[in-house]
């Protein structure tokens, strides 16, 4: 499913990261591990093809998204990839209906009720369809994030710290809830974080290393 | 959700912003829209008014006062001059029909016209009802007059002297309304016609002391073995000298009337010559200066939303960046984010402008409703013109200019930088 051989980035000036090889199968879930400023972030990045101008090869599906030009990486991202981020990003001028709806709306896929209801109910926010995003609590937000991300059945889920910033009941929550959404639809997984608690939950991980050339 | 769904539900999100904008434009748009549809119904009703007439002559003044007065009826007549003088131009060669104009009299402010059925021929007026006056003091009004001043066939009224409701009122005789014409759309909707013999009538008593200075002339005048009907007011002997009317309007045979006929109007010593094509380009130029500088002032109305609409857009920015991101992660292009922000600028100039246009009509509506000096004029809110379609084109044009450089900041997101930064 996911297959990063020699993978390797450089930041303007000559900090330059290498990333480990390894390969992630469809339907698991693994996380990426490391200090803050071991690229994580950047890791995440360039698997979602948010991130481009690297060196080696990153194989999604077969498919060796390093080749693809912007608008197939757009493409890609729309087909086959749900974001989550430790910040919910959400569209604050749009309820929480027309949030979900945007994900298959800009992927051009149907934007069908049903299945808004479906994740909405998934996630305990049937009641809050037509709440604003301000009128949310933080873990409310958050997974409406998560909706958002899942209501495509994406292949993969690309999770940045997305636990950081909730506290313990809430991470259990959003932790659970994120590895059965992501299990109902056969989705892989992979979660950046420095989030200890998460190592109880998913055991499978890449651990990358503070080291720099 | 659309895109279009997506960019009000932003608009909505700031509906103080939203209204700012779409108010300052629409003032603008506003301005603009009044000042076409007065100065485009105007001057068609200008041209409409003066089209058949080539020259007025008059009392000597001012020419432009002459068109104003004796074509338009808003301005004073300039003096009166004789009927014997006036004939004698009237049967000048290159004068193919001479038209006499008595002026003076006005009931309830609309002016009464005493002239011939040459007068109404002119504006191809027809009655809608009743019959032209054949005796003095019968009177056709036109449509305008008749529904404003609620005047029914065989109704009578009494003049007042002079133009205004102030003037002394001419109580002995009284005028009988014998027709009333279809609306022309010209200056005759708002006058009352009657023979030049009814303003005379009226007048007599004021002066007959006048006339007893003169009997002896008059006198002179009746004892004329062979009676020659005058060619203005055939009532009247030929060569009448006591006898005087405000103007004559004038149609030449051939296009020499205009080089030749002015010259020797003005050569005699009480009257002059107005053209009103030319007088009525005077009137633009003077009228177009004022016209300009409120032209000038909608303008920069327009510039300053312009701007208003450039730097809303350009601060929401900063605040929608991450949206714009994640937009990106979940399949949008560039090119998307870029329709996204001059689709929300150019829907705001474009409600401006409409709101602008409507809010043009509407006061011009309001203007004719309330003010009857509008509706003489003959300007209507529910006429449109094809460059109100220019307008909205370029208001959208405007839109897209205000927004480009925002959306070209939107298309050139880095959202991997973006979304590293918390």
């Amino acid at each position: 499913m996911i297959e990063v051989q020699n993978l390797t980035y450089s930041y303007t000036g000559s900090t330059k990261i290498v990333f480990p090889d390894f390969s992630v199968k469809r339907g698991e879930t693994c996380l990426l591990l490391g200090e803050s400023g071991s690229g994580k972030t950047t890791l995440l990045h360039l698997l979602g093809g948010l991130l481009t101008s690297q060196q080696g090869n990153i194989h999604i599906n077969g498919t060796d998204i390093t080749a693809l030009s912007e608008q197939a990486l757009d493409n890609f991202r729309g087909e086959h990839a749900g974001f989550i981020f430790q910040k919910n990003h959400l569209i604050r001028a749009l309820t929480v209906k027309k949030n979900l709806m945007m994900a298959p709306f800009l992927a051009n896929k149907k934007q069908d009720d049903k299945r808004a209801d479906e994740v909405l109910t998934l996630l305990g926010l049937i009641d809050k369809k037509n709440s604003r995003i301000q009128e949310l609590s933080q873990g409310q937000a958050q997974r409406v994030a998560i909706a958002r991300a899942i209501i495509n059945k994406p292949h993969i889920i690309f999770a940045d710290e997305p636990t950081s910033a909730l506290d313990d009941a809430n991470c259990n929550r959003v932790i659970k809830l994120l590895m059965e959404a992501a299990s109902q639809n056969q989705s892989t997984l992979l979660i950046a974080t420095h989030d200890q608690r998460l190592k109880s939950h998913i055991t499978m991980n890449v651990q990358l290393s503070n080291s720099q050339h | 959700m659309s895109t279009f769904s997506l960019v009000w539900n932003y608009l909505k999100s700031k509906p103080l912003n939203m209204a700012l904008n779409i108010t300052l434009l629409s003032l603008g748009i506003a301005v603009i829209t009044i000042l076409l549809l007065f100065s485009s119904q105007l001057e068609q009703k200008i041209n409409q008014n003066a089209k058949s007439i080539d020259l007025v002559v008059g009392a000597k003044g001012s020419p432009l006062q002459l068109i104003l007065c004796n074509i338009f009826h808003i301005d004073f007549p300039t003096g009166n001059i004789k009927l014997n003088e006036a004939e004698r131009i009237a049967h000048n060669r290159l004068v193919k029909k001479a038209i006499p104009l008595a002026l003076g009299d006005s009931y309830q402010d609309y002016r009464i016209v005493g002239t011939t059925q040459d007068y109404a021929t002119l504006y191809e007026a027809q009655l809608s009802q009743g019959a032209w006056w054949n005796k003095e003091l019968e009177a056709v009004v036109g449509s305008n007059t008749a529904s404003m001043l609620n005047l029914k066939i065989d109704d009578s009224f009494v003049s007042n002297h002079g133009l205004t409701k102030e003037g002394g009122q001419h109580e002995e005789q009284h005028f009988i309304v014998k027709g009333i014409l279809k609306p022309t759309s010209t200056v005759l909707d708002n006058l009352i016609l009657t023979s030049v013999e009814s303003i005379w009538k009226v007048h007599e008593h004021v002066e007959n002391t006048i006339d007893e200075v003169r009997s002896d002339k008059s006198e002179s005048n009746q004892h004329d073995s062979t009676f020659t009907a005058s060619s203005l007011v055939p009532s009247i002997a030929g060569g009448d000298s006591t006898k005087e009317i405000t103007s004559m309007l004038i149609q030449y045979r051939s296009p020499m009337g205009a080089v030749m006929m002015p010259r020797l109007v003005n050569s005699q010593s009480n009257m002059q010559a107005a053209s009103p094509a030319f007088e009525t380009a005077r009137l633009f130029t003077i009228l177009g200066v004022g016209v300009e500088i409120v032209l000038g002032f909608a303008y920069v109305l327009i510039f300053i939303s312009a701007l208003s609409i450039f730097i809303a857009l350009y601060n929401s920015l900063k605040e929608r960046k991450y949206d714009l991101a994640i937009m990106r992660t979940m399949g949008a292009s560039r090119s998307n984010l870029f329709v996204t922000i001059v689709l929300e600028g150019s829907t705001l100039t474009l409600l401006g402008s409409i709101a602008g246009l409507f809010m043009g009509h509407g006061t011009l509506l309001l203007l004719a409703a309330l003010i009857d000096d509008v509706q003489k004029a003959g300007v209507n809110g529910f006429v449109f013109y094809i460059t109100e379609w220019w307008i909205l084109g370029g208001s959208l044009t405007l839109g897209f200019i205000c927004s480009l450089l925002p959306a070209i900041q939107a298309y050139r997101t880095d959202i991997s930088r973006v979304l590293a930064e918390n």
